[in-house]
């Protein structure tokens, strides 16, 4: 069997490496270099802190536990991943935040999720002291996102996989009513399947391969301050994250997300606003973002911010990845949509994706992440907009 | 935040900006003046503070006489513009922070300018060598700086190296601050430097005032029994916590050292320059488009490629003070014209300053322009990236490991341009090496987005929160 | 260099202090962090995170290579940054 994967972002990669490692013949296209885009673009925190229970939560926790189980295939040939278990500490500053998290975190608890009230100066000395609430939720962890990818697509070029960069997908190669393959900047590529997994792109590379698929771009916004000595042990978040990943008001909205990385820089984010893809980066943006981290980290003050960058990520309109065979082109595949998660969700996408594809049962609930389930289904028609 | 709204903005009191902003004064135009540094006159004219006067400055100086009539106008100093929003149809939108370098609790200004003149210079580009991340090792522009803002020679003996005309000031300088220059090293050599100086020459006659500076400083050496070696580099620097001597040797055409004909030279300082890179963040996050070399990319009248967004001055492309004086003056009338299409305009005579000053421009490249050979000059173990500090060995390996032709990628795998200085020193140097390990990066310029141009401190930026609007 | 065969024939110029590392360093109004340092024979102030010394590399606030400590607010660029007379100045380890 020979499988074409359209974009080597850390998507594309898990699922090269997946295929690959079960014998499947597989090529991987970008248009651009491998980790160019959003992998590139983001941070790398591995969270359960922020999901509630259902489905993402499942792939999450899935995820989690295969992040730990491929250490070993990199751990010697590579840069470090910067696979950390810090454990996350997510914190409320306002009475209604403290109350909303504890609500939140009791119904997290029922799904298999460790989170613990804790005091947060125990665990973050430089904290505010004024915060209202802290849990701690040890099972968060980190990777370096850029090297986790080539890392990924390095373990699956060892296993016969073939990675092709400057390669752009441009158009379906049929036969009959299935899809046979893509043509390239570089040719014809064939292949039983086609798996697209292009980020915030997908959406245009399904249409370039004729259909419908509602993947639209967020742009996140992030700070990277100089290198410190330590202050920051923990992933901290203030607890609105957990209100703004699954809002869908296209205006700007900031919720703090701080880390120290293995390099001793602070990365701060982020926000998240719809704007198609512009790339523009605005001090409004850069300001709110800031004056949310202070009210974490007060200390954070005098720091100075050395480099903001940003990306898009890539969302659909009912904040689920997109993860399965297309029922409209047999040949079809996506694995898509996975908004600020991507990087923990790539490794049980990989997985759910190969069961799929090769037909062992999946580990974790397939119909969620089904290209027609009820909640997207509204959505696969083309909008008069387009 | 509500934004101020000059007719012309013009970014850098160097030799252009100053030109620039007297242009467009001179034509009637509402012109603010802003440079990050304490005092105008960028890095041509950098001179000792007001607090200590000297009765002689001159004497380090060319054109002093031509800075003494512009530098009487409104400058706004230590203005450091760390944004630029872009708009495609207009120009950006600056933010400011007024205050003490790197400080912290800064003034924010912001600035809706009618039209914009960036004119923010150059850097230098320094090779890497064995040894360059050494104390005692300088850019060849620290120790003019030094010389001319401070008064401070960096070594007692000291070696002069790299490429360009630019090392000779440096060597003059040096020697009118007390330091004694063991030698002046080009690695071009004589056949190279000869062809390029000497073609046309009826061309150089035009532009006899820069010529003239260079022979004068040609004229200093002899004076001062300072060697000028052509085709010659300083391939190593040596010492433990300080540079105690610097291994010399022969370069061929490419660049490439010459096998048994190293030397060791006793020195306690040595300063190397290899030409130019125009400091082009806030053009790139303006929109502007680059030319292949880098530089912004202008019209005749200095326009980019971002309408009522102008250029000058090096960082348009490496040319000297009289080419950046020259697009001052035409680049800040245009401005001005754009800005209040009523007012004058730019005469032929200004336009022809400007070319005839770019064909030396041209020639500075033909003489003396970086050769690939340099790289047999490394080894696995020099540090590329000073910041964080990656080595050249470490490039290598993170490109086969990854199998990337990304720059993108491979900066955040080897961290190579990741660090304070944000690839500003290593950054051309990673790409050229990175080009070579790859087969072609297929994301190649990137190292010159940085979209915040300097430092700014979490608290500037909070305190800006709220009161901004979206521009 | 010494004001007395200076070329430029300097005229008077104030004393400031500074403090560095705790101890009392002289130098001139209008200097620089770096200059004052250098001025006072210091070449290297910062310690990178492999241990190795750093100072002043590129002279204009691009390199990053001269970065202090300046009354409490850390990475000020000392070649860039004047000094004032009671400046408090600590030197960078990132080791
Ligand atoms: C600011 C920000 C912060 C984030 N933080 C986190 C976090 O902490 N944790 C987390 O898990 N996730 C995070 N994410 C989300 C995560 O980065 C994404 O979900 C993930 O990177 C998506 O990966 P991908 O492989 O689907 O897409 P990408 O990495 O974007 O890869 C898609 C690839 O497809 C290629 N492509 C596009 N079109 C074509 C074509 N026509 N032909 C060939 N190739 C094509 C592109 O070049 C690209 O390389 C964050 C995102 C952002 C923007
Ligand atoms: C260290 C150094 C020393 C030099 N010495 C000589 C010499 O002695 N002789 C010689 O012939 N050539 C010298 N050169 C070459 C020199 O660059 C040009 O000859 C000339 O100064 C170019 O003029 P300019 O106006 O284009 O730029 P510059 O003189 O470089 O002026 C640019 C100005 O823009 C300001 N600026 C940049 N970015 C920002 C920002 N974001 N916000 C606010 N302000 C900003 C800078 O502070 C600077 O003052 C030197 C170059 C360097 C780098």
């Amino acid at each position: 069997m020979k499988v074409v994967v359209v974009g080597a972002g850390i998507v594309g990669a898990a699922i090269a490496r997946e295929l690959a490692m079960a014998g499947v013949s597989v090529v991987v296209l970008d248009r651009s270099a491998s980790a160019g885009g959003t992998s590139a673009a983001g941070e790398g925190n591995l969270l359960v802190s922020d999901k509630g229970p259902g489905a993402e939560l499942s792939l999450a926790l899935r995820s989690l536990t295969l992040w730990r189980s491929l250490l070993p295939e990199v751990a010697d040939t590579f840069p470090s991943i910067e696979y950390e278990t810090k454990g996350g500490l997510v914190v409320a500053t306002t009475d209604a935040g403290a109350a909303a998290l504890r609500a939140f975190a009791d119904l997290q608890r029922t799904a298999g999720v460790s989170a613990a009230e804790v005091d947060g100066l125990d665990y973050e000395p430089d904290l505010n002291s004024a915060h209202t609430a802290a849990i701690f939720y040890p099972q968060d962890a980190q990777v370096q996102p850029a090297i986790a990818t080539e890392a990924l697509l390095a373990v699956a070029r060892r296993h016969g996989a073939s990675v092709r960069q400057g390669v752009e997908v441009l158009g379906p190669l049929r036969g009959g009513d299935r899809l046979t393959g893509v043509a390239t900047s570089g040719g014809d590529v064939s292949g039983d399947h086609v798996v697209v997994a292009a980020g915030p792109w997908s959406g245009e590379v399904a249409r370039r391969l004729g259909v419908e698929l509602p993947v639209r771009p967020r742009r996140g916004t992030i700070l990277v301050t100089t290198r410190m000595r330590q202050r920051i042990r923990h992933k901290v978040y203030d607890a609105d994250y957990v209100g703004a990943v699954g809002s869908d008001d296209a205006a700007l909205q900031t919720s703090s997300v701080v880390e120290s990385t293995a390099a001793g820089t602070v990365l701060i984010g982020s926000s998240r606003e719809r704007r198609g893809f512009d790339e523009r980066i605005e001090a409004r943006v850069l300001s709110a973002v800031a004056a949310k981290a202070l009210v974490l980290f007060p200390f954070l003050a005098g720091v100075a911010v050395m480099r903001a960058y940003g990306g898009f990520r890539p969302f659909v309109p009912d904040h689920l990845p997109v993860i399965g065979p297309d029922p409209r082109l047999p040949g079809l595949w996506h694995a898509t949509g996975h908004e600020g998660a991507g990087i923990v969700l790539s490794t049980a996408t990989g997985e759910l994706l190969g069961d799929l594809l090769l037909g062992r049962a999946p580990r974790v609930p397939a119909e969620a992440f089904a290209v027609d389930r009820p909640t997207l289904r509204p959505h696969l028609e083309p909008s008069p907009d387009q | 935040m509500s934004a101020e709204t000059p007719d012309v903005l013009v970014v850098g009191a160097g030799p252009a900006g100053l030109a620039a902003a007297d242009a467009a004064r001179r034509a009637g135009a509402r012109v603010v003046l802003l440079d990050a540094a304490g005092d105008a006159g960028g890095q041509y004219w950098r001179h000792l503070p007001a607090s200590r006067p000297a009765a002689a400055e001159r004497v380090l100086h060319h054109g002093w006489d031509r800075f003494a009539a512009l530098r009487g106008q409104e400058v706004l100093t230590d203005a450091q513009v760390w944004l630029a929003e872009r708009h495609d149809d207009r120009p950006p939108t600056l933010h400011v922070l007024v205050g003490p370098a790197d400080g912290s609790d800064r003034v924010r200004r912001t600035f809706a300018p009618t039209t914009l003149v960036l004119a923010t210079g150059a850097y230098e580009r320094t090779l890497p060598f064995p040894g360059w991340d050494l104390p005692g090792v300088f850019t060849a522009g620290a120790a003019q700086a030094l010389a001319k803002a401070e008064r401070i020679a960096v070594g007692r003996r000291v070696v002069v190296a790299g490429a360009g005309p630019f090392l000779l000031p440096v060597a003059a300088s040096l020697v009118r601050t007390g330091a004694q220059v063991l030698g002046v090293l080009e690695a071009n050599g004589w056949r190279r430097l000869a062809r390029a100086w000497s073609a046309r020459p009826a061309e150089l006659l035009s532009t006899r005032h820069k010529a003239g500076e260079l022979a004068g400083y040609v004229r200093d050496l002899a004076r001062h029994r300072i060697p000028y070696r052509t085709g010659t580099a300083v391939v190593a620097a040596h010492g433990t916590d300080r540079v105690t001597s610097v291994t010399v040797a022969r370069l061929d055409a490419d660049w490439a050292p010459v096998m048994g004909s190293e030397r060791r030279v006793p020195a306690d300082a040595v300063c190397v320059s290899h030409g130019f890179v125009p400091r082009t963040e806030l053009a790139v996050s303006a929109g502007c488009r680059l030319t292949r070399d880098g530089g912004v990319r202008t019209d005749e009248n200095g326009l980019t490629s971002v309408p009522g967004v102008y250029a000058a001055g090096e960082i348009t492309g490496i040319g000297g003070a009289d080419l950046a004086l020259a697009e001052g003056v035409v680049a800040g009338l245009a401005a001005a014209a754009a800005a209040d299409p009523a007012g004058g305009g730019i005469s032929a005579g200004q336009r022809r300053d400007r070319t005839v000053n770019q064909r030396f421009a041209a020639r500075l490249e033909a003489a003396h322009g970086i050769r690939p050979g340099w790289v047999g000059w490394l080894a696995d173990d020099t540090v590329i990236c000073r910041c964080e500090e990656v080595t050249a060995g470490d490039l290598r390996a993170g490109a086969a490991a990854t199998g990337s032709r990304g720059l993108r990628s491979l900066k955040l795998s080897t961290r190579a341009g990741l660090g304070v200085c944000q690839g500003r020193v290593c950054g051309r140097t990673v790409e050229d090496l990175l080009n070579r390990h790859t087969g072609g990066l297929l994301d190649a310029g990137r190292t010159e987005t940085r979209p915040l141009a300097a430092f700014v401190r979490l608290g500037e930026l909070a305190a800006g929160a709220d009161k901004e609007e979206p521009a | 260099m010494n004001p007395r065969q200076d070329p430029v024939r300097p005229g008077p110029a104030s004393p400031i202090t500074v403090i560095v590392d705790g101890s009392a360093v002289r130098g001139l109004a209008g200097q620089t962090v770096a200059g004052v340092l250098l001025a006072a024979g210091r070449l290297a102030w910062r310690t990178t995170r492999s241990g190795r010394p750093r100072g002043v590399f590129c002279g204009i606030g691009v390199c990053h290579d001269c970065l202090v400590t300046v009354n409490g607010l850390a990475d000020v660029r000392a070649c860039q940054r004047r000094a004032a007379d009671g400046d408090t100045v600590s030197t960078e380890d990132e080791a």
